[in-house]
């Protein structure tokens, strides 16, 4: 049914509710794609199995990934009066407990995980207690700095008329968790046996978080709009489109500080201001999805979890912009994500939310979906607009920039999926709002998946500034084993690796950027001193090497030469020089490379050059890896020396003499000849350390 | 080499016959077949008005396309960051040998195809290996071993 005012977005809402909060048991289960990985289907299929042998009245919803991937499959459980409660790394054996104990009435204790007493609605700033599924009343504490909050799990039960048109900005500003601790004096129904389940906001992996793109992963079932409406959802387009101008709309995204999530962190709203300023009729409006880093999944999480969320804040681009059409373009790698998106495009349409008059208000936006088929430099935008327009994915110079021409060579506005998500909240909070969290110049949150490693692995959402200390200790329990840490690599293979020296340096584009890394699209990937750096450096290299598109010289040639040389330093094949010539051919290839998969290639290279120069020249003159990952390729040459040494040093110890006093033998003479000054010269020195 | 020309035809025939659903149109017959035939591509170019040279360049660049067939199963071995970091090359490695594919990454009984894939977006999984649509977690040599078993299985039981 369409929606065309206020009024029948209302009413979706309370269907939202309805199916949000019911008045009777209700499951959840985590089936984004690293649940379902994790077993999450067996899960589900046991959970409705069991329910339907034992006559159980209870809803089972299927919920997006909360972020907490380390402890899937994650199964969520609502009793009418009481808090949310997860259970994690929940097998079909304990899914079939789970419902028994739920009918029964005595929950089962054994794998809980935290409890939720509270849920936040960010796009309206209240909060609704779930355990009566009314609004929280305030308690005094909360304060409009919203932006200390932390784990804010946003949602609420909308039922005072004052603010039934959704429209009440932060008249009850949430206090992230301290406000969930504080409200725990009228917790008169939660049972006293589960008080020692700790808090959402109490878990030291979801203590620091402020979740704004990931407001709803986790939280609403992906396949229901009304859900998504229930928590806010569209009423920021509603009031885009029927209370303010694009002119508005671009002022307010300004005033936001949001810069682009991609990794470039071009700031938003200029960008729009830049295609809207642009002259034409036509233009388009484009999601970049194509998430290639290795290492990033936020994106996947977001389209999969909350798909939405992406076309609200890209029908709200269009708005400002003055585009009609737009596209989606995702990797092919994530068919869930392309599932869901293609169900919400449909399901937005239907209730004319997207499409032809949207929301009544005479303003048209179509979205399709484009598939990429696997090319890492289609998440270049001018490559991305070849892809889409059916061409080989090949950059091409810039200026003209997209927003002049673009898509066919109409204006084109381009973001990242995590930028469009962050749209509708802005829009509906206020930029004001939304610049008190975060640095200086780096504004909001940042969603990164900390992977590696470490204890406590998943997708995380966090006020830029916060410490890598505070992520990696904090958030991510530590190393693995009791490891040492290392490095953690940010920005995949665009980025760098940044040591344990620079372990409280606090994460924004700036500082990032200084440090030799970049923000990227929020792939953090911590490594423990199992790890090689120049092993490292290698595997990126190898993956630029072998997608780059092979356009322009510098990257193609650059990134090969850089792969070649760094393989061969790992085989221990390096020679004296090899770390500056590396140096020199990175600062080449970082400067003449044509799109931005070139430009910063050479990163990973020159970071662990800059911190880990020690590894290299072990590498090189040791011939040996510190971290005992390389494996040494010897040469015939090396081969028949290292025989010819086995042979004399057999004589040795036949005959009288004590080993190693003999005389200095001389196997280099074969390979010497071949080889160059320097090789020679660093084997004598491996000769000589070998005899030592 | 033979293919059903019919079943092409309904492929074309769902696209538009515009160069923009190239890639779209690639897609889904590498889908159907499991390759790119020849003919096909050729068929393609004349369909939607893009030259045969172009069609060619746009299926050999990207990775989703082979102009050979592939095997039934196509095994994605993750080598993300997070599987590289948590020993992925070892279970590629060791998949490949077992399996004894040629240097396309097939079996010769075409059962399975082993290539790798540059993160598959389960990093806190990590390894990872995708056989079709399924994503396997927290994988190793043996683990990986034992999955392709089971699929083997499945289709001896099915023969």
């Amino acid at each position: 049914m369409r929606i065309r005012s206020l009024e029948d977005l209302i009413a979706a809402k309370n269907r939202g509710l309805a199916t949000l909060y019911p008045h009777k048991a209700k499951i959840m289960v985590g089936m984004a794609s690293c649940g379902i990985a994790s077993g999450s289907r067996a899960v589900m299929k046991a959970l409705q199995d069991e329910v339907r042998r034992i006559g159980f009245d209870a809803s089972i919803s299927p919920i997006g990934c909360i972020g907490s991937c380390y402890k899937e499959p994650l199964v969520d459980v609502i009793r009418p009066g009481q808090p949310r409660l997860t259970y994690a790394n929940v097998t079909p054996a304990a899914a079939v407990d789970i419902a028994e104990s739920l009918a029964s009435g005595r929950l089962r204790k054994e794998g809980l995980f935290t409890r939720i007493e509270e849920d936040e609605n960010l796009v309206d700033g209240t909060r609704v207690r779930i355990s009566s599924g009314k609004a929280a009343v305030s308690t005094g504490e909360g304060s409009a700095s919203s932006g200390q909050g932390t784990a804010g799990n946003p949602s609420r039960r909308d039922t005072g008329a004052s603010d039934s048109s959704g429209q009440r900005m932060a008249s009850e500003p949430s206090d992230g968790s301290r406000g969930t601790g504080a409200g725990r004096s009228s917790e008169a129904r939660t049972p006293a046996e589960f008080a020692d389940i700790p808090l959402f906001g109490e878990v030291p992996f979801f203590k620091q978080q402020k979740r704004i793109v990931l407001r709803n992963c986790g939280v609403i079932n992906p396949d229901s709009i009304d859900e998504y409406i229930a928590r806010g959802g569209y009423f920021a387009l509603h009031k885009a489109l029927k209370e303010l101008s694009p002119e508005k709309v671009i002022e307010e995204v300004k005033a936001s500080g949001l810069r682009g999530r991609g990794g470039a962190g071009f700031p938003t709203g200029v960008k729009w201001q830049l295609t809207r300023n642009a002259t034409g009729d036509v233009k388009y409006i484009i999601c970049n999805a194509d998430e290639g880093d290795p290492g990033a999944y936020m994106d996947r999480s977001v389209l999969e979890g909350d798909p939405h969320s992406v076309l609200e804040g890209m029908t709200i681009g269009a708005f400002a912009v003055g585009a009609q059409e737009g596209y989606i373009y995702v990797r092919a790698e994530y068919p869930l994500a392309i599932e869901k998106l293609q169900l919400a495009i449909r399901q937005a349409e239907e209730c004319g939310l997207l499409g032809e008059d949207v929301l009544g208000s005479g303003f048209n936006f179509r979205v399709s979906l484009s598939k990429g088929a696997g090319a890492f430099v289609c998440g270049e935008e001018t490559a991305l607009m070849a892809a889409i327009e059916g061409r080989v994915g090949e950059p091409r110079p810039r200026p003209p920039f997209p927003a002049q021409s673009g898509l066919w060579g109409k204006p084109t506005n381009i973001n990242n999926v995590e930028t469009w998500a962050n749209v509708p909240v802005i829009l509906a909070r206020g930029g004001n709002w939304y610049a008190q969290i975060g640095t200086e110049k780096s504004k909001g949150t940042k969603v990164f998946s900390l992977v590696g490693k470490l204890n406590n692995s998943g997708l995380i959402e966090v006020p830029m500034g916060i410490s890598l200390r505070d992520i990696v200790y904090s958030i991510g329990g530590g190393i693995t084993d009791g490891g040492k840490f290392k490095a953690v690599q940010t920005g995949g293979p665009s980025g760098g690796f940044i040591p344990e020296s620079l372990i409280d340096l606090p994460v924004d584009y700036e500082r990032l950027t200084e440090a030799g890394a970049i923000m990227g699209s929020g792939g953090m990937v911590v490594m423990d001193d199992k790890v090689c750096m120049v092993d490292m450096a290698r595997f990126f290299l190898t993956f630029t090497a072998a997608e780059s598109c092979g356009k322009c010289a510098p990257c193609r040639i650059g990134t090969y030469v850089m792969n070649e040389t760094l393989a061969r330093i790992c085989e221990g094949q390096g020679r004296e020089g090899d770390i500056e010539f590396l140096e020199k051919l990175a600062h080449t290839v970082k400067a003449l490379s044509l799109c931005g998969l070139g430009q910063t290639a050479p990163n990973p290279v020159l970071t662990t050059i800059r911190y880990f120069r020690h590894e290299y020249e072990t590498h090189i003159r040791d011939k040996r890896c510190p971290a005992k990952v390389c494996k040494r390729k010897f040469t015939p040459e090396e081969i028949a020396r290292l025989k010819e040494e086995a042979a004399q040093k057999r004589e040795a110890l036949k005959g009288s003499e004590a080993p190693g006093s003999g005389e200095q033998p001389s196997p280099l003479k074969s390979a010497g000849k071949k080889q160059s000054g320097a090789q020679t010269r660093t084997d004598k020195k491996d000769a000589r350390k070998r005899k030592d | 080499m033979y293919f059903d020309f019919e079943k092409l035809d309904s492929i074309l025939s769902e696209h538009k016959p515009t160069p923009g659903s190239l890639i779209g149109i690639l897609e889904d017959i590498q889908e159907e077949f499991r390759f790119l035939p020849e003919e096909a591509l050729v068929l393609i170019s004349s369909r939607i008005g893009v030259p045969a040279s172009r069609v060619f360049s746009v299926a050999t660049f990207y990775n989703a396309f082979s102009l050979i067939p592939k095997g039934r199963h196509v095994v994605s071995v993750c080598l993300g960051t997070a599987c590289h970091v948590r020993g992925a090359g070892d279970i590629l490695a060791h998949l490949r040998k077992q399996m004894n594919v040629d240097s396309s990454g097939t079996t010769s009984d075409l059962q399975f195809t082993i290539e790798d894939v540059r993160c598959l977006g389960c990093c806190s999984i990590a390894p990872v290996l995708k056989v079709d649509d399924e994503v396997y977690g927290h994988t190793n040599p043996d683990k990986a071993r034992d999955i392709l078993e089971g699929y083997k299985k499945q289709e001896a039981g099915e023969a």
